[in-house]
């Protein structure tokens, strides 16, 4: 097997015995993006020879014995994390340029914890999609099948990691952006609980429901990431202080007794057939497992694109009135006076659907409005998150479809928003309520199209769904496979 | 038509934080332009705001100071416009839930004391500046003012006059002044005021169209703005026409005010609580400590130097209206023990030196021990009150003390009467025609006496004694 085919901890474990060095890693991984990135396009900027000047270094901390949990390990980040002295784009015109002079918290941890940055992965346009299709520089394809989408926002992100050009990566999720993506491309995906993970540096999309996240190749890889990715920071008013265990513990363990919450409101007509059939087999699956299913109801499931729809474009409107031509990023040439400059700055630095979210936001908030939508919408989502906290009273994990369809043809939705919005109908609720969420590899389609689980749980138990997530790894025992690429 | 007015004030005073609201740039004033920056409040992409938990507490003070309940939770919420000096494109200021709410400010209208209502006092963050190139068609923008933390004191449309704005403002200024929260400069911006005005006819209930008033920095300015605008609007309504509902820039040069925007070209700011931010919760224990630290404000310092010093309430006010003033006085006065004489050389001499300077009595150089001093050589007679004068004088100069000054002038009261005895005889002896008047009725001619002998003795007798003496010895 190549090294750009393993996972952290099997790297790990070869680095430390002295049966590979960095330097062979991070080249195995550019040999590999070498064959296969110019029909992936997962990444919008490679950081080649920083990262091997990374690899070099980590070969001479690793002489000195000095190994730290993600020494040497090739990492992607998504375009919507700053940082410092390198383009950030998030996937937009308007950014095309700027380059911050800060790195954000993850960045920082990550380059603590000794990870190599492959690169910086493709995304939807500020994180405004599920397919990656609004990407300013150009569409990701899915490595399972090259005519289809990887899910998206966070779509390089998980090619990256589904076609071997990096080892683990890390996106953001603000409806699904990273267990969508992850389940199209048969990769693990966690969205942490809000105010688990630093926000500091991460390009703001909607504030009050971003939250960063890896991609990895299996469960155990994930409770790595997620050691170096949790943690307080006091450069974010709402992360959150608390304790952050070791999820590495949570690995392997089983899940005897558990209870599993079935929400009836997410088994329900228009899910591809395929796509249920999988997730009953990851029923039995978790019940040969030890776990107890019990029916649950989230009964204003109904109301979520809906209210996501609302909260979420009016957040971006307001954090993307920064985007102005005047102190960074694109600026339109030849405009005669400031408004021609703001219109035109704007008007040329933005793709379609970000305008289209923007003025849906700038209407849900405009005077004589604001009661009827974003108020009324946050009123629901309140319901919404209590809706969760009396289905965990009943049950300690909720098992659901990630997405109602495999991956979907490019270009198959990007003239019809509702029916691409509501590729997110699973996993929106999540952030919403500001809880946990991974997506684990749960089979493939009739097509070879891969398909996901969803596992959620109350905040702050993310070793819950690493518990969960690898105890079902562990006996599903789903077909290993590599895309034909 | 008898019309009467109703005028409103915004006031936005910046706060004396060493570093802006939501990250650690410095709130100095002036600098480099764009040298007090950080991504932050610069609003670059990704960056995150922290509250400066000073802002709040010294918000919490005004609150106290001016009657107002605090509110148990508020929140941030941002105001959406789009300009320059405003880089994230968003204001964070306070909205639906502002820190404190329903206070008030007593002010003293004709002998009489008057409640102006406050509405509201909440937090935000200031804007940067625009510098117009004044050869070429181009704008510079310096954010080195963006973040720096503001309070906005809202009252209720509770003023009649100009003159009650001015006073208005003026009281809000001293207890600003006073908490040491706000340094109340107006030309730098450090306190600032629109108004809104209106008027209606006399006994009408409902309110007058308003016009709101922007740009004038100067307490004069605020006065001089209104009282144009009245007039204005006053004009209008007598001619036929009706007053349109608009934001109104103060010209100074033309003592002016000129139309900026109508209410149809208003914006719409689009307010929503800010989700970087988390509501603050403000407990009794927080409010109880932030109470025990207040210092006493001016009103009730005028009214303890009123009972406790005898002094008249005119002077309690003059000394009042700063703080250190306050505190120099209260320390001559416990030196020498004469609160009515130390006021009288205070307000007198010393604050016309300072006037005239335009220096504040933290630069003053008498000390405070000089002028109690000063004042007890007075009460034991080593000095007149004319030489004081002189006195008083060259320790403003010098900075000597009384004794020094004094001692180098020769200023020493003569009250040896022995000495006068012999002095006055000599005098009587040489004016034998005007003590013979004198004797026969003309008191006037006293007056001749006492000049003759003050010239003599070159103003260092003791003006008492010489009465005394003289009186006794006309009289033969």
């Amino acid at each position: 097997m190549e090294f750009n085919q393993s996972t952290i901890h099997e790297l790990q474990e070869k680095i430390k015995n002295g049966s590979v060095t960095a330097s062979q890693i991070t080249e195995s991984v550019f040999s590999r993006i070498d064959a296969v990135e110019e029909r992936v396009h997962s990444y919008i900027r490679l950081m080649k020879e920083n990262a091997l000047a990374a690899a070099k270094k980590a070969d001479e901390d690793i002489k000195k014995g000095d190994i730290k949990p993600l020494t040497g390990i090739p990492i992607a980040l998504k375009d919507i994390l700053c940082t410092k002295g390198i383009t950030t784009t998030c996937g937009s015109h308007i950014l095309h340029n700027f380059v911050p002079p800060y790195n954000a918290t993850v960045v920082e941890k990550l380059t603590a914890a000794g990870a190599v940055f492959v690169g910086k992965a493709n995304m939807d346009e500020f994180a405004m999609g599920s397919s990656t299709e609004t990407s300013w520089f150009g569409p990701t394809r899915n490595p399972w099948d090259l005519e289809r989408i990887p899910g998206g926002s966070s779509g390089g992100s998980a090619t990256a990691v589904a076609a071997d050009e990096c080892i683990a990566s890390i996106g953001s999720d603000t409806g699904g952006s990273i267990r969508q993506p992850a389940a199209l491309c048969g990769v693990v995906g966690l969205k942490p609980t809000y105010g688990r993970v630093s926000r500091f540096g991460l390009i703001a999309f909607a504030s009050s429901l971003d939250q960063i996240g890896p991609f990895t190749k299996d469960v155990e890889d994930c409770a790595i990431m997620m050691n170096v990715l949790a943690g307080y920071d006091p450069k974010e008013s709402t992360s959150v202080n608390a304790e952050v265990p070791d999820y590495r513990q949570f690995v392997g363990r089983d899940i005897k007794g558990w209870k599993i919450g079935i929400p009836k409101e997410y088994f329900i007509e228009g899910i591809d057939p395929e796509i249920t059939a999988a997730i009953q087999q990851a029923i039995k699956v978790i019940e040969l497992c030890g776990g107890v299913c019990v029916d649950i109801s989230l009964p204003h499931t109904q109301y979520c694109v809906a209210v996501y729809y609302i909260i979420a474009p009016a957040e971006a409107s307001s954090n993307l009135a920064r985007y102005d031509g005047v102190r960074y990023g694109f600026r339109a040439a030849d405009v005669r006076e400031l408004l021609e400059m703001y219109k035109e700055s704007r008007r040329q630095g933005f793709g379609a659907e970000v305008k289209r979210r923007i003025m849906i936001g700038t209407y849900a908030l405009s005077a004589g409005y604001y009661d009827a939508y974003y108020k009324k919408a946050s009123q629901v989502r309140a319901l919404i998150k209590k809706d969760f906290d009396e289905a965990f009273k009943k049950c300690d994990v909720i098992l659901t479809p990630t997405t109602p369809t495999p991956a979907f043809k490019i270009g198959e939705k990007t003239d019809d928003p509702l029916q691409m919005y509501l590729s997110d109908v699973f996993t929106i609720s999540t952030n919403l309520a500001g809880i946990p969420g991974i997506s684990v590899p749960c089979g493939y389609s009739t097509s070879g199209l891969p398909i996901g689980v969803q596992f959620l749980a109350s905040h702050f138990e993310e070793g819950k769904l690493i518990q969960i997530a690898s105890a079902y790894e562990k006996n599903a025992k789903i077909e290993k496979r590599r895309p034909a690429l | 038509m008898d019309f009467e007015t109703v005028i409103g004030l915004e006031v936005h005073a910046q706060m004396l934080t060493d570093t802006k609201i939501f990250c650690s740039c410095s709130t100095k004033f002036g600098g480099t332009p764009n040298s007090h920056t950080c991504p932050v409040c610069l609003g670059m992409p990704g960056v995150l705001p922290v509250l400066n938990k000073k802002v709040v507490e010294y918000a919490m003070k005004m609150a106290l100071a001016t009657n107002c309940e605090i509110n148990k939770s508020c929140e941030f919420a941002r105001k959406n416009y789009f300009y320059p000096d405003l880089p994230k494109g968003y204001q964070i200021s306070q909205y639906a839930y502002p820190i404190a709410e329903h206070g008030y400010v007593l002010l003293d209208v004709n002998g009489e004391q008057k409640k102006i209502g406050i509405t509201r006092i909440h937090m935000e963050e200031d804007a940067g500046k625009l510098i117009h190139d004044e050869h070429n068609p181009v704008s510079y923008v310096d954010l080195n003012r963006t973040g720096v933390p503001l309070i906005e004191i809202v009252s209720e449309p509770d003023m009649r006059s100009p003159e009650e704005a001015a006073d208005y403002l003026k009281r809000l200024h001293e207890i600003l002044v006073y908490l040491e929260i706000c340094d109340g400069n107006m030309e730098e911006g450090s306190f600032r005021c629109d108004a809104n005005v209106s008027i209606r006819p006399r006994g009408q209930k409902e309110f007058g169209t308003r016009t709101e008033l922007k740009n004038m920095n100067s307490f004069r300015n605020v006065q001089r703005a209104l009282e144009y605008e009245i007039k204005r609007q006053q004009y209008l309504v007598e001619n036929g026409g009706t007053v349109v509902q608009e934001t109104r820039l103060w010209d100074d040069a033309q003592g002016a005010t000129n139309s900026m925007r109508s209410k149809e070209e208003a914006h719409d700011y689009r307010y929503f609580p800010d989700p970087d931010l988390v509501p603050i919760l403000v407990d009794d224990a927080w409010v109880e400590k932030i109470k025990a630290d207040l210092p006493e404000l001016p009103l009730a310092k005028r009214e303890r130097f009123v009972n406790e010093y005898q002094i008249p309430a005119y002077d309690a006010g003059v000394l009042t209206a700063d703080k250190t003033l306050a505190l120099y006085y209260e320390e001559v006065v416990k030196l020498c023990g004469k609160p009515k004489v130390a006021s009288n050389w205070l307000m007198g001499d010393v604050m016309r030196f300072l006037n005239e300077d335009k220096r504040s009595i933290r630069e003053c150089p008498i000390k405070t021990e000089s002028l109690a001093e000063m004042i007890k050589l007075i009460d034991e007679g080593a000095i007149s009150g004319k030489m004081a004068k002189e006195v008083v004088e060259d320790m403003y100069k010098t900075g000597k003390s009384p004794q020094d000054i004094i001692k180098e002038k020769g200023l020493v009261q003569i009250t040896d009467e022995g000495e006068l005895i012999k002095t006055i005889t000599s005098i009587i002896e040489a004016n034998q025609a005007q003590a013979a008047e004198y004797r026969s009725g003309k008191e006037k001619v006293f007056g001749f006496f006492v000049g003759q002998v003050m010239k003599a003795t070159k103003g260092k007798a003791n003006p008492q004694l010489v009465n005394e003496l003289l009186k006794k010895m006309l009289a033969g």
